[in-house]
């Protein structure tokens, strides 16, 4: 009788054959039309930059629980998905040490300094790109032309905005179709909108997301976007033009629904996808660098453990 | 004889300010961007600590216990004050590098924890030893962290060139890269002192 029960803490498994490696690798085939679209969008290079961070992110996951004498996770997917995660960050024509660099740092310093898969408080694909960010800007910054045979610099439509250089879309010489299917500058993965929501859509079909993370973040981004994006003047931004830019729904369809930097409850998820927005909303509109949605995910991550405490359900038969 | 290179030799490395207490963290920070800062930075730091040190063991009965900190501040800063007209008027172009740094040797918590933690517990000479260790763990720190940093953030050594072929981390040089580099740093040197424990 006694080894049938069995204690352990939550959350449980609900479901028969759920394991870590299910759901990691769920998510991790949610983003092949992504990865497709980026390497149709950008040529071999975007291949080049996917493999060099994903087995760089690998190796160095396998490494680190070797040398710690843990157990070796690397078939579970979650550092596949770190690799891949960083390389969608990332301009496609880098140099290819930039994405080795960027994944060490996310699984040496951002997940296993940590305590591992579980105990780290950033998600570890955005921490090794704001790491990148700040140590070789240039590279960072440098997007191309998607299409081209040889790399031609193009600036992304957020730059063109935050500088001045560009009013709306019809001043890029693109419109919203473009931004649909990705024919834009900007990182290898967050371009293509409509591969972004096909991946979306399936991860919540199958249920590893739930919609409230996403929804409020894109929403809240776009209003805000709307009400104050525009230097003219209040409600004249363009709602749709914020919303498939930059890297809004790459961060909030698979960064911000990451289930180790993510509240649990979802009344939690709804407070973190507004933060989160409204974070987004204030560094496209005010602050210095034209995207905001790696920082304010990575600001709104530390501020996970208020909101789990803030968001904590009622008991069942105890008064508040 | 022995006390004395006993509290010489523990705030080099046992009992290190910023790698084993994670004191003065906020110099440590701000001047470790180059090799030069902080072997400059070091030695004043040292030079006040050694000075105050012996002061405030000298006078260590005459002082009221209840203003006790008041007394060390203004025996520290008449070491900080010496220590930054020198500066001035033979190391220019260090005393323009480190700026506001060196004044707020004066609150460099190193040098009051020492003051309040020894000194005023101990006689002069092993006051002296403990002040001069101190300095020094705190110097070889500084050193450590700003060879790492200006190696990674600005491909030089000294001021000189290293290679150019390797793009230097920007981070390196700034705010993070110093906070990433201490803390790799103490979890370093904290899991190689438990290898030896154990």
């Amino acid at each position: 009788m006694a080894d049938k029960y069995f204690v352990s803490a939550a959350p449980h498994f609900h479901k028969k054959d759920e394991s870590v490696a299910r759901i990691m690798w769920t998510v991790n085939v949610a983003l092949v039309p992504v990865a497709v679209m980026g390497v149709a969008i950008f040529r071999w290079c975007a291949l080049g930059v996917m493999l060099t961070a994903v087995l760089s992110a690998v190796i160095t996951e396998a490494v680190i629980q070797r040398g710690r004498g843990q157990r070796v996770t690397v078939r579970d997917g979650s550092a596949f998905m770190t690799g891949l995660l960083l390389a969608f960050n990332l301009p496609a024509h880098v140099p290819l040490w930039l994405p080795v660099v960027g994944s060490v740092f996310a699984i040496a310093i951002g997940k296993q300094a940590f305590g591992g898969l579980g105990r780290n408080i950033f998600n570890p694909a955005l921490a090794g790109r704001a790491f990148l960010m700040a140590a070789w800007p240039q590279h960072m910054t440098t997007f191309t032309r998607p299409f081209a045979v040889d790399a031609v610099t193009q600036a992304t439509p957020l730059v063109l905005l935050k500088e001045g250089k560009a009013l709306g879309l019809a001043d890029m010489g693109l419109n919203h179709f473009d931004l649909l299917l990705g024919f834009r500058g900007g990182s290898l993965g967050e371009v293509c909108a409509l591969a972004l929501v096909l991946g979306g859509v399936y991860l919540l079909w199958r249920g590893i997301i739930t919609w409230h993370t996403p929804v409020t973040f894109i929403l809240t981004a776009g209003l805000f976007g709307w009400v104050f994006g525009a230097p003219q003047g209040f409600f004249q931004g363009d709602f749709l033009f914020q919303i498939l830019s930059g890297g809004l729904l790459l961060g909030a369809i698979y960064m911000a629904t990451d289930y180790v930097t993510s509240p649990i409850t979802k009344k939690g998820q709804l407070i973190f996808g507004v933060c989160c927005g409204l974070l987004t909303g204030v560094i496209r509109r005010w602050g210095g660098y034209p995207e905001g949605v790696c920082y304010s995910i990575l600001f709104m991550n530390a501020a996970v453990p208020l909101i789990d405490r803030f968001a904590q359900p009622r008991r069942y038969g105890v008064k508040k | 004889m022995k006390r004395l290179a006993r509290e010489f030799t523990k705030g080099i490395i046992a009992e290190n300010p910023i790698f084993f207490m994670v004191l003065g963290l906020c110099p440590a920070l701000a001047v470790s961007t180059s090799v030069t800062n902080a072997v400059g930075m070091g030695l004043a730091a040292t030079f006040v600590l050694v000075c105050s040190n012996m002061i405030i063991a000298l006078v260590r009965r005459r002082i009221p216990d209840k203003i006790r900190i008041p007394c060390f501040i203004v025996i520290i800063a008449t070491f900080v004050t010496i220590v930054e007209m020198i500066l001035e008027a033979f190391a220019p172009a260090l005393d323009r590098s480190l700026g506001i740094f060196v004044p707020l040797i004066v609150v460099n918590c190193i040098i009051l924890g020492r003051a309040e933690a020894f000194a005023s517990k101990n006689p002069v000479l092993p006051s002296i030893a403990d002040g001069l260790g101190m300095g020094l763990g705190f110097l070889v720190a500084l050193v450590t962290i700003a060879f790492f940093r200006e190696t990674l953030g600005s491909g030089k050594l000294m001021g000189l060139s290293l290679s150019h072929r390797f793009e230097p981390a920007l981070v390196m040089a700034l705010a993070p890269g110093a906070l990433l580099v201490v803390g790799l740093l103490i979890g370093g040197l904290r899991w190689v002192r438990s290898l030896r424990s154990s």
